[in-house]
């Protein structure tokens, strides 16, 4: 049984087609890239995915059950999501860090955050600082950190490497490859052609919010 | 109030010589404005005396029905005014009236029970009136902060549902920051009563006649009045309006 299942989905805004009858199965432990041109509907399909909208018709399961059954949040919180556009919250990285445990109502688990800060290369005093203090490439960092307090099942990434540099995007490419290693389903959004063949082990290419090719590449 | 000071007609219509003022500036200044004025002078004093004449009959009624009614009738008319600033939240009409009249019935009922009012129409309606017209302006206020918040600062309410969070947990900042909007100009205008100005219902009492200390009491009381009833009003507003921006599955509304 896939571990998300979207089948012959859809998605209208004002009488527009932004998805058009798209079928995937995704399974426990895939690493998925979605590759297509600009306004193809790449990002519609990840919150598609992330229940942040729902598909006009068609259905989304998860785990065989169809998402409308399931309680968004305790589905939302086993699917993480990082945007294209790194946004961080409050004023203070604290806060963002700290909000996974606030909406859950529990205490900090500090060595879990220190944990993260290594694995993303970020000095754990960094949790003081102001959000306008931060460069592009380390609030995107932040972002991920933010994601991943709690270990999703699913990380859904939204080209977040696109506006990083070299030093950057390598730092947050072996994340994700680490993530995987250690099971965790990854379906990523890529405009870069060497990315999106990488370490996925399949790749999907959407045009015009259609699903124009589906490729094993491992 | 001890000594009521009326004004008598003769002094009314020497005062008239205001207006002359006015007018003679506007034929000086070659404004065109002669015609305006003096009509605007007369519309003034003709509504003012219909209105009077109104408050006369309605203040010497003593039916709390009627009483009761026209509050009410004063809660929806502020509603609607209130609701035409939340155009685009569903239902805004009704969740302004029941703010509103929430907001008024906690207030005036504490007035009552503390001894500050007695039940009738000749303090109710006007003192209604003030915590009514002022929640119908906060929650506005309310409104308009709302809208742009959730259009603005969309990516951060979705990068929190995202989270796991309820629509709750990712309004919260915009909802505190919302609230603040709707209260900041009764705490401004609170903090600076007696500094920048002599507030108009105090400077009434105290032209009747009332001494200066009796008509600070009322004003403490109106100003008392003021934030409790904004507070509720615009905290029921909030409460209420935040989650029309979310569908049965907790997303955000196209």
């Amino acid at each position: 049984m896939a571990l998300l299942e979207l089948s012959n989905i859809s998605y209208i805004v004002k009488d527009k087609s932004i998805i058009r009858d798209v079928s995937l199965s995704v399974n426990q432990g895939d690493y998925i890239t979605i590759v297509g041109p600009s306004g193809s509907g790449k990002s519609t399909l990840l919150k598609l995915c992330s229940d942040l909208i729902s598909p006009t018709s068609g259905t989304i399961t998860y785990n065989g059950r169809p998402l409308t059954a399931i309680d968004p949040e305790s589905y939302r919180k086993e699917v993480g999501y990082c945007f294209q556009r790194p946004y961080l919250f409050a004023k203070t990285v604290r806060r963002n860090i700290l909000f996974p445990y606030d909406i859950r109502g529990l205490e900090p688990d500090m060595s879990r955050i220190e944990y993260l800060f290594n694995l993303l290369h970020m000095p754990l005093n960094y949790m003081e600082r102001r959000n306008d203090e931060l460069s592009g490439g380390e609030m995107q960092r932040i972002c991920l950190i933010r994601s991943l307090i709690f270990e999703p099942k699913v990380l859904l990434l939204d080209e977040v490497t696109s506006a990083l540099d070299t030093t950057n995007t390598s730092i947050v490419e072996n994340v994700i490859d680490e993530l995987h290693k250690k099971g965790i389903t990854i379906i990523s959004i890529t405009h870069n052609e060497e990315q999106s063949l990488r370490t996925a082990n399949r790749r999907i290419t959407i045009v015009d919010g259609q699903l124009a090719k589906e490729e094993v590449l491992r | 109030m001890s000594q009521f000071q009326t004004i008598s007609a003769t002094s009314l219509c020497l005062a008239s010589v205001l207006v002359i003022i006015s007018i003679l500036i506007s034929y000086r200044q070659e404004l065109k404005l002669e015609k305006d004025i003096f009509i605007s002078a007369i519309r003034a004093t003709v509504q003012l005396l219909v209105i009077g004449f109104i408050l006369s009959y309605i203040f010497s009624t003593e039916s709390p029905i009627f009483i009761i009614g026209l509050l009410g009738f004063m809660a929806f008319n502020a509603a609607y005014n209130s609701a035409k600033r939340g155009q685009g939240i569903p239902h805004a009409l009704w969740i302004s009236w029941f703010a509103i009249t929430i907001g008024a019935w906690i207030t005036l009922s504490i007035l009552l029970v503390t001894g500050v009012l007695s039940f009738t129409a000749y303090q109710l309606i006007p003192v209604g009136g003030m915590v009514i017209s002022g929640a119908m302006v906060a929650i506005g206020l309310c409104y308009r902060q709302m809208l742009s918040n959730f259009e603005l600062r969309k990516q951060e309410v979705e990068i929190k549902l995202a989270l796991g969070s309820t629509p709750k947990q990712a309004s919260k900042a915009i909802v505190r920051d919302v609230i603040k909007t709707g209260l900041q100009p009764t705490v401004d205008s609170a903090k600076t009563l007696g500094i920048v100005a002599l507030p108009g219902m105090m400077t009434g009492l105290i032209l009747a006649g009332m001494p200066p200390l009796e008509a600070v009491k009322y004003q403490i009381i109106v100003t008392f009045m003021s934030l409790s009833t904004i507070s509720i009003s615009c905290f029921i507003t909030c409460q209420l309006a935040y989650k029309t921006f979310f569908n049965n599955r907790n997303q955000l509304n196209k």
